[in-house]
């Protein structure tokens, strides 16, 4: 039998279940494939993999994974250059100015006395982000150059990426931010996340509260902006309602979860992602 | 059902389980990978969270 989708993961999360489901109810030929159990003959004919749907929850399993099936003339969603573009904060920001769409000022420095002096200029507090990462890790608020030091010190110890210092304002917004979910044309559905525990980080995997945000005609045009500056089809917009600038995209995942989002506003996101995915092959 | 390999506690396997999935026992909270055995699921110690992990 023909494959017609191959959701591609490396660990089995609610997500991946609900994909699965998605596929038997419209009797699609669907397979889950581990990529931890995957070896790409690179020079070769591709399996029949169908279109593959990228779930790795691993960046470097995803990147690579996607760029060895993508040469191999698989078409895969997202395709290497989302990977590429939304799995770094800088790509990302630097895109979304390229696009026109309102994104938090930042700023990069390539040593500790480079990025104490862009924060003397620019003023405290700011956000310091890895600009390979996710979840909220690693990400520091840094309050005063006493916090700077110490937290720029630490990172010059750490893997190069984390030398690579990307500052971002920190922005005055309500104790929330949004996820927006994009499945091809449309924002399927979108969420308020709450930092739940006194935390000014809002993410869901840091103990933040979801609530149904209804969207914008304003919200829908930046998201499908975003989306397309990253050249993506299936991803999760984050926005801050900014008091002063109006809603401004920090972020866009490539491999986004909706769990929250579909428990919370009741839109069936797998079924939509499955739908989506068997419309690329007609 | 089956055994914690860590704690020895019961850890109940859902009926919807599926190989890869991770799940966690509920008495030491050791998280284990499914991984497809001679008769059902084994357990075998599942990645912590790795540094690249996300979305």
């Amino acid at each position: 039998m023909t494959n017609e989708i191959t959701v591609l993961y490396d660990t089995i999360r609610w997500e991946e279940k609900a994909l699965l489901e998605a596929g038997k109810k419209k009797n699609t030929n669907l397979q889950m494939l581990d990529c931890k159990k995957l070896s790409l003959d690179l020079d070769k004919k591709p399996d029949d993999y169908g279109i593959v749907l990228q779930r790795c929850v691993s960046y470097y399993r995803n990147l690579h994974s996607t760029a060895g099936l993508e040469g191999m003339g698989v078409n895969v969603v997202n395709c290497l250059n989302t990977g590429i573009f939304a799995g770094n904060k800088l790509f990302t920001h630097m895109l979304l100015k390229k696009h026109g769409i309102a994104t938090p000022f930042a700023t990069v420095s390539f040593s500790k006395d480079a990025a104490l002096e862009t924060l003397e200029k620019h003023g405290y507090p700011q956000v310091i982000k890895p600009t390979v990462g996710s979840w909220g890790r690693m990400v520091s608020k840094i309050n005063d150059r006493d916090s700077a030091e110490g937290i720029i010190e630490s990172r010059e110890k750490m893997y190069p990426i984390y030398q690579i210092h990307y500052l971002e304002e920190f922005v005055q917004r309500p104790p929330r931010d949004i996820r927006a979910i994009v499945v091809g044309d449309k924002v399927v559905a979108a969420i308020y996340r709450s930092s739940g525990n006194g935390s000014w980080k809002t993410n869901m995997a840091l103990g933040g509260v979801a609530e149904e945000c209804k969207v914008s005609n304003e919200m829908e045009d930046i998201c499908i902006k975003a989306k397309d500056a990253v050249q993506g089809q299936i991803v999760g917009v984050d926005l801050m309602e900014s008091k002063d600038k109006g809603l401004l995209v920090h972020e866009i995942n490539n491999t986004t979860e909706y769990k929250n989002t579909v428990r919370v506003c009741g839109v069936d996101i797998p079924s939509l992602m499955i739908d989506h995915v068997l419309n690329l092959s007609k | 059902m089956t055994n914690c390999p860590e704690c020895d506690a019961n850890i109940s396997i859902p009926r919807d389980a599926l190989e890869g999935e991770i799940i966690t026992c509920p008495d030491c909270g050791a998280s284990f990978e499914l991984a497809k055995g001679a008769d059902g699921f084994d357990l075998k110690p599942a990645q912590t969270v790795g540094e690249d992990w996300g979305q």
